[in-house]
C-alpha cells in the first residue's frame, strides 16, 4: 500500500477521485463554481509550489503571469478574432518567452532581492494592464468571448467544474513527473545547497530558470481558464494582493507537496464563502484560522499532517 | 515521494472542509441580495451602501414590510474582487434564490455580475457608474447613479452659459478620471466647446504645476475642467491659484465631499462642480421637489450611523426603493413581473433625481439630476 501510494501517479490519482467523488455532493451550480475556482487556484499554487517549495526561490510576482494568461484569452479574440484556446495557447507562449527573459536576471539574486525583484515585475504588468485602458478595458476590465468547441457553447458551472478538474489533473501529473525527474532532484539539491549542487554537476542557473518558465506558464493557464470560466476579467487578478494570495496559498497548504498547493488553495477559496454569515468578524476569523494553522501545523497542513500520521503509524 | 503517498489522508480531509458548509432554510420572506464592497479599495462605495440598505430594510420590516412579507436582505463583501462578486452572484441565484438584487458597488464588479443575473432572469438594479452598464440595454439590469457623462454634460452646459467655448482639461490616469475624461470628449464637441489642451497625471503625484503651466500657456484659454477623483483634483486646486490662473476652474462629482474642501483650502473659493442634491440638502429652496427626500434620508443616515452622508449609500437608497415601489405595484414576487414594474418607474423622486425609466433607458435620470455648486466662503452654495 504504501509504496503504492508513493508511485508518482498517486497524487494526480488522488485528485483525480477527490474531483470524481465531490461531484456527487454538489447541491448547486453556486458550489460547482466554488469547487471550479478551487481547481483553477491549485493549478496557479502547483506551479508555483514548484518554484517555492523545490527550487526554494519565493516569487511575489505571479499574479503578473497570471493576468497575462488571462487578458490573452480576452485580448486576442476581441482584436484579432483568434479562437479562445488559440489565445490561451498563444498567452501561455508569451509568458514562457517573457519569464525566460526576465528569469535569466532576476534569478540570479537570492532572497529579499529575488522577491523585491519579481514583485517589481509583477506590479509592472499589473501597471501596465490597467494603464492601457484601449486594449485591456483599463481598471473596469473587459468581457471575454464565450469559449466554443467545435460548435458547442461551453458554459455553466458544472462543465467547468469537469474542465477545470481535469487541468488540475494534467498539472499535478506533470508536477509530480517533473519532481521525480532528474530535474527535479537537481531542484531538491539546489534547494539544499546552491554549492553543494553546482558541486555535483548540476546547472544551477538553468534549473532555476526551467522551473521558473514551468511555473509561469501554470500561473498563465490557470489566468486564461479563469478569464474563460468568468467572461469577464479585471486587473485586480495580475496585482499584487493576488500573488501574496498565491504564496499564502503555497504556504499554508505546505511547501514542495502538490496536495498541500491544492489544500491551501481550497481553504482560501473556501472559507471566506463559509465565513460569510459573520459578517463584520469575518477577516479576522480567517486571519486566526491562518494564524492557528501555521502555529500548529508549522510545515504546512498536508506536510505536517502526513508527519504525524507517519509517527502514529511507527508506534 | 513517501511524504507524498501518505498525504491521501490529507485529500479526504479536504473532502470533508468541502462539504462542511450547508444551505440556509428558506423562509417565507422576500430575498433581496446586495452584493457590496464593504471593504477593500472600494469601501467608501460600499461601506454608506451597505448601512443604507441594512437600515432601510429593517425600516420596511418595521412598518409591516412589502406586500406583508417581510424583506430579508443577503449582503455579502466582494472586497471589489470581480471575480469574488461572480461568486456571490451565482451563490445569491442558486442559493440564496433571491428575487432580486441590489448592489454592485463598483463597475468591474458589476460588469462581472451582469452575465449571471440575465442568465437567471433576476432583476439587478447596480449601484455603478460607468455608462457601459446599462448602454447598450440589458434586459434585468438597472442602475441608480447618474453617469459621468452626464457630470461632462451639466458642466460643459454651465460654460455654454456664460459664452465659453476654448477650455483645457487635465485629469489623472485612474479609472474614474480616465473614463470621466473619455466620456468628456465624446460629448464636448455637442455644446461647441473646444478643448484646446489635453494634460494628465499619475494618481500620486504631488505636483502638477508644469501640466497645468502648459493649459495656462494654451491661447485664447477661457476656463479649465478636471475630471478627477481622490487627491489629485485638491493639488490641481492648490496648484491652479498658485499660477495665478485667472479663468474660472470646474471639478467634477467625484471630488464632492468635504475633505476637497478641507485639503484645497482658500484655493477652492470660486471653483464650480456638479453634484447630487445631497450635498446642499439644507440649502435647497423648500419649493424643490427634491428636498423633502433628500432631508430625510440625509438625517436618518446621520442620526443612525452618526457619520455624514454620501451620495453613495444615496445610491443605495434609490436603488431599495425603486424595489420596493416596483414589487408593490407587481404584487408579486416573481423576477420578471419585478422588472417589466422598475422599467415602468417614472416620476420616482429619489437622493439623485427624478427617474423616469423606459425599455431603452434603464437609468432613467436627466441632467437635472445635478446641481451646479459653486465653493463660496468654505461651504457649497447652489448656484442655479
Amino acid at each position: 500500500m504504501g509504496r503504492l501510494l508513493s508511485h508518482r501517479l498517486a497524487v494526480p490519482l488522488v485528485i483525480a477521485l477527490l474531483v470524481v467523488a465531490l461531484s456527487f455532493a454538489m447541491p448547486s451550480n453556486f458550489y460547482y463554481r466554488v469547487a471550479a475556482l478551487v481547481w483553477i487556484s491549485a493549478l496557479a499554487v502547483i506551479g508555483l509550489n514548484l518554484l517555492m517549495g523545490y527550487a526554494g526561490q519565493v516569487s511575489l510576482g505571479h499574479a503578473g503571469f497570471f493576468g497575462i494568461g488571462a487578458y490573452a484569452v480576452a485580448v486576442l479574440p476581441a482584436q484579432f478574432g483568434l479562437h479562445p484556446l488559440v489565445a490561451a495557447l498563444l498567452g501561455a507562449f508569451a509568458t514562457a518567452a517573457l519569464a525566460f527573459l526576465v528569469g535569466r536576471p532576476i534569478l540570479r539574486l537570492k532572497g529579499h532581492y529575488l522577491a523585491v525583484a519579481t514583485l517589481g515585475f509583477g506590479i509592472l504588468i499589473a501597471m501596465t494592464i490597467s494603464n492601457e485602458a484601449w486594449l485591456t478595458g483599463g481598471p473596469d476590465g473587459m468581457p471575454v468571448e464565450r469559449l466554443t468547441l467545435f460548435g458547442w457553447r461551453v458554459r455553466g458551472a458544472d462543465t467547468w467544474y469537469w474542465i477545470t478538474g481535469g487541468l488540475l489533473v494534467i498539472g499535478a501529473w506533470i508536477a509530480c513527473n517533473l519532481v521525480a525527474s532528474p530535474t527535479g532532484r537537481a531542484l531538491r539539491a539546489l534547494h539544499d545547497s546552491e554549492v553543494a549542487a553546482r558541486v555535483a554537476g548540476i546547472d544551477v542557473a538553468r534549473a532555476k530558470l526551467t522551473v521558473f518558465v514551468i511555473s509561469a506558464v501554470y500561473a498563465s493557464v490557470a489566468g486564461s481558464t479563469l478569464a474563460l470560466l468568468n467572461g469577464f476579467v479585471t486587473p485586480d487578478k495580475a496585482n499584487f494582493l493576488h500573488s501574496i494570495e498565491l504564496v499564502t496559498m503555497v504556504v499554508l497548504g505546505g511547501m514542495g507537496s502538490v496536495l498541500g498547493s491544492l489544500a491551501g488553495a481550497a481553504i482560501l477559496v473556501v472559507l471566506p464563502q463559509v465565513l460569510t454569515g459573520f459578517h463584520d468578524y469575518e477577516h479576522m476569523i480567517l486571519g486566526l484560522i491562518m494564524m492557528v494553522i501555521m502555529i500548529v501545523l508549522r510545515a504546512g497542513i498536508v506536510p505536517s499532517l502526513a508527519a504525524l500520521f507517519k509517527g502514529r503509524w511507527k508506534k | 515521494m513517501a511524504v507524498f503517498g501518505k498525504c491521501i489522508r490529507g485529500a479526504a480531509l479536504l473532502a470533508g472542509v468541502a462539504m462542511v458548509w450547508a444551505a440556509p432554510a428558506a423562509a417565507d420572506t422576500i430575498k433581496i441580495g446586495a452584493p457590496l464592497s464593504v471593504t477593500g479599495p472600494a469601501s467608501f462605495l460600499g461601506d454608506p451602501e451597505a448601512r443604507t440598505l441594512q437600515m432601510y430594510v429593517e425600516k420596511l420590516n418595521a412598518e409591516g414590510g412589502v406586500n406583508g412579507k417581510q424583506l430579508e436582505l443577503i449582503v455579502y463583501d466582494d472586497s471589489a474582487d470581480a471575480n469574488k462578486a461572480r461568486t456571490f452572484a451565482t451563490r445569491l441565484v442558486e442559493d440564496d434564490q433571491v428575487v432580486a438584487v441590489v448592489g454592485g458597488s463598483t463597475t468591474g464588479t458589476t460588469m462581472a455580475m451582469i452575465p449571471v443575473f440575465e442568465e437567471a432572469g433576476i432583476p439587478f438594479i447596480s449601484l455603478a457608474g460607468a455608462v457601459v452598464i446599462i448602454d447598450p440595454v440589458k434586459e434585468f439590469t438597472f442602475k441608480t447613479p447618474h453617469t459621468d457623462r452626464m457630470a461632462c454634460e451639466k458642466i460643459f452646459a454651465d460654460m455654454q452659459t456664460q459664452g465659453i467655448a476654448r477650455i483645457g482639461m487635465i485629469s489623472g490616469t485612474g479609472g474614474f478620471d480616465k473614463s470621466m475624461r473619455e466620456q468628456c470628449l465624446e460629448v464636448v464637441g455637442n455644446y461647441g466647446i473646444e478643448i484646446v489642451a489635453d494634460e494628465t497625471y499619475g494618481p500620486s503625484d504631488s505636483d502638477m504645476t508644469p501640466q497645468l503651466t502648459n493649459i495656462k500657456n494654451a491661447a485664447g484659454l477661457q476656463a479649465v475642467v478636471n475630471p478627477g477623483f481622490g487627491q489629485g483634483p485638491a493639488i490641481v486646486t492648490r496648484n491652479y491659484k498658485q499660477l495665478g490662473i485667472d479663468v474660472p476652474l470646474y471639478q467634477s462629482h467625484g471630488v464632492a465631499s468635504k475633505s476637497f474642501i478641507d485639503l484645497a483650502g482658500d484655493a477652492a473659493e470660486g471653483v464650480r462642480l456638479p453634484a447630487s442634491a445631497l450635498l446642499v440638502a439644507e440649502k435647497l429652496p423648500d419649493d424643490d421637489p427634491q428636498k423633502a427626500v433628500v432631508v430625510e434620508y440625509k438625517t436618518t443616515y446621520e442620526e443612525k450611523t452618526g457619520q455624514p452622508v454620501s451620495t453613495f449609500g444615496g445610491h443605495a437608497y434609490d436603488g431599495l426603493m425603486i424595489l420596493v415601489e416596483a414589487m408593490q405595484r407587481a404584487g408579486s414576487e416573481d423576477p420578471k413581473a419585478i422588472r417589466d414594474e422598475i422599467e415602468k418607474t417614472s416620476g420616482f423622486m429619489g437622493t439623485a433625481g427624478v427617474v423616469n425609466m423606459s425599455p431603452d433607458d434603464h437609468m432613467g435620470l436627466d441632467l437635472t439630476a445635478f446641481r451646479m455648486l459653486e465653493i463660496r466662503g468654505g461651504d457649497w452654495t447652489l448656484v442655479e
